[in-house]
């Protein structure tokens, strides 16, 4: 990462708090996501992962702290503002299994219509470079009931995409799919961030996530234990305090990130 | 963008089949339908007399063909409000089943689910048992618009805290009130003797009561709330996704939500207020239209109003004549013709899917 300047900065948390009820779910949280970078958000279950990203596009209250999307704070942008700057992918969003790919997709153009307005021929072109982005182009015509995950997934990035928002966030894009889906998910990503998105993104995975974000937010219990670089973040030390014991970091030259793989109980230490 | 790109995408998906076809298919449907229903009934008329006696009433341009004058009398004054008012009918709750299942993205939502059709019967059995001179007959649709207004109120009153209104409260509230007045229509039901007959037609739904005035009165209520269901249909199709993710998507859900319900409440009370409660049509019409049209809600809810216009003039064709001169209500060949219909096209669709 170069130097960057305030516009290059797509999303900036400042000491975030938000609490459920009595519970604080998320706190003293700060962090950017800049132009052309994906972020990755690791924890464990019920960290905060999902809680921080809801917050973070206005769906739930904050108790404390800012948001600001590229330099303007949160509160002063209208629901269409706030959708024409970030497009959020849920874990698992709904939608009718008979609704076609290329409906699902033009209803990315929301943010960008009134009331009384129809789609216009821009408005189909834009869908279709989605798809084509997405690499679902070829799916258009196809109902939703009838895709496989990972095509699914695909589906809902092109809806994402159609938005043209700048900044993106997931929230764990590659659950549920099998390991060659993930890396063509991450591919898709990583070249989404090339051509200047700026990317938040939930990951479980580990190995994934040190593999093809640009920087990590490590979250425990619903504060950042640590944040910077994969093999800053993913260290032994901290993936055995979030994590426990039973998890091994194995950092393999033949590898430029590093590799989480769980240990038996009685297996010993690192090889 | 190159040009073979931009338009691959609308060729190839929501407007595959054509954007005009089934609009095109509708509408010559329902001119079909609207003749056949004004030729049948104890004296067949021929389609031409028909033909000519619309024409001659025809404001402005009409007038001049030579009918006779006993069949213009039946087709105008006798049949034809009929079976303006069956479509009108129709339309009404076909579109507003559509919306009711667009908002609550359930597909048995009716549009009798927040107490319409309770609401409305209380109301009609009140107008049809309270001495009520000043209003007269009339006081029966009358009512049963104001019972039904009154319902849905009260159901959005109790289920709402603050600015918004869950679904499932919603719902809860609407069986609740339903349940109340259906109690309250039961017992003056009892009470009520001899009257008990007219209140009976009420609830299983009829057109015998159709006339020229009441038909245009209904008109407005109907024209307002058709067309406000008509400019959300873009929006209802990204509440066709969760809340969550139509919210992400700039779309208010609450306002939206409460636009449409209160438009197709609207539309579904003065339809019962027109012909007392017909099930069934707001159910089966816009699933029909979801099979053959798919689910985009600017097709859905227009060719339901269509649809729904041809079903319910055709099934009050059937109505008055099956049993000739005796009349079934209508509730009763909506259910028995329509149920086995929509059965069997939801079979092939689950075959297809599969």
């Amino acid at each position: 990462m170069t130097t960057t300047t305030s516009t290059d900065t797509l999303l900036r948390l400042r000491d975030l708090e938000v609490r459920i009820g009595d519970a604080s779910i998320v706190r003293g949280v700060s962090l950017d996501v800049r132009r052309g970078e994906v972020l990755g958000l690791i924890g464990p279950n019920g960290a905060g992962k999902s809680t921080l990203l809801r917050a973070a596009t206005g769906l739930l209250p904050l108790t404390h702290g800012t948001v600001e999307v590229a330099g303007a704070p949160l509160t002063q942008l209208d629901r269409r503002a706030r959708a024409q700057a970030i497009a959020v992918v849920q874990q698992l969003p709904e939608a009718p299994p008979t609704m076609r790919l290329a409906e699902l997709v033009l209803l990315g153009r929301n943010p960008h219509l009134g009331l009384l307005a129809r789609e216009s021929a821009h408005d189909y072109a834009v869908a279709q470079d989605s798809m084509e982005r997405a690499g679902c182009a070829d799916l258009a015509d196809r109902m939703l009931g009838t895709l496989s995950g990972g095509q699914r997934r695909r589906a809902f990035i092109a809806r994402a995409l159609a938005q043209e928002a700048p900044l993106l966030l997931l929230d764990e894009p590659t659950a549920n799919l099998d390991v060659q889906a993930q890396c063509e998910i991450f591919e898709l990503i990583r070249a989404l961030a090339a051509n200047g998105a700026g990317v938040l993104v939930v990951v479980h995975d580990l190995t994934l996530a040190a593999t093809y974000c640009d920087r990590l937010v490590l979250l425990a219990a619903g504060s950042v234990v640590a944040q910077g670089a994969p093999h800053e973040v993913v260290t032994s030390a901290n993936v055995a305090r979030v994590y426990g014991d039973r998890v091994t970091v194995i950092n393999d030259p033949s590898h430029a990130a590093p590799i989480v793989v769980p240990a038996r109980a009685g297996d010993g230490g690192n090889p | 963008m190159t040009a073979p790109e931009a338009i691959a995408l609308p060729r190839s998906s929501a407007r595959r089949r054509g954007s005009l076809g089934p609009f095109a298919i509708a509408w010559l449907l329902l001119a079909v339908v609207v003749v056949l229903a004004t030729m049948l009934g104890t004296t067949s008329i021929p389609a031409s007399a028909v033909l000519g006696a619309i024409w001659n009433h025809l404001p402005l341009i009409g007038g001049g063909v030579s009918v006779e004058q006993g069949w213009e009398r039946i087709v105008i004054d006798v049949r034809l409000p009929r079976v303006v008012t069956a479509g009108l009918a129709g339309a009404a709750l076909a579109s507003s089943g559509a919306a009711y299942q667009g908002v609550f993205r359930n597909p048995l939502a009716d549009p009798f689910l927040l107490g319409v059709a309770s609401g409305a019967a209380l109301g009609a059995a009140l107008g049809v048992v309270l001495p009520i001179p000043a209003l007269g007959y009339s006081a029966v649709p009358v009512l049963a618009f104001v019972g039904a207004v009154i319902a849905v109120v009260l159901a959005y009153t109790a289920s709402r805290t603050g600015a918004t209104v869950s679904n499932t409260s919603l719902i809860l509230a609407g069986v609740a009130i339903a349940a109340m007045a259906g109690a309250a229509t039961s017992f003056i039901l009892l009470t009520s003797n001899e009257r008990a007959l007219t209140i009976f037609g009420f609830l299983f739904g009829s057109f015998n009561a159709a006339s020229w005035p009441r038909a245009l009165t209904a008109l407005p209520y109907l024209v307002v709330g058709i067309t406000v269901l008509l400019v959300y249909a873009r929006v209802l199709n990204v509440l066709q996704l969760d809340e969550e993710q139509a919210d992400q998507l700039g779309v208010d859900v609450s306002r939206t939500r409460m636009a449409v319900l209160t438009a197709a409440s609207l539309t579904a009370a003065t339809a019962v207020a027109m012909a007392g409660v017909i099930g069934f049509v707001g159910l089966i019409v816009p699933h029909v239209v979801r099979i053959v049209f798919g689910v985009d809600y600017r097709r859905v809810l227009p060719l339901s109003a269509l649809l729904g216009a041809v079903f319910l003039i055709a099934a009050d064709m059937l109505a008055r004549t099956v049993l000739r001169p005796q009349e079934v209500p209508v509730g009763i060949v909506t259910a028995m013709v329509g149920g086995p219909f929509f059965l069997a096209l939801m079979r092939s669709r689950l075959g297809a899917l599969r």
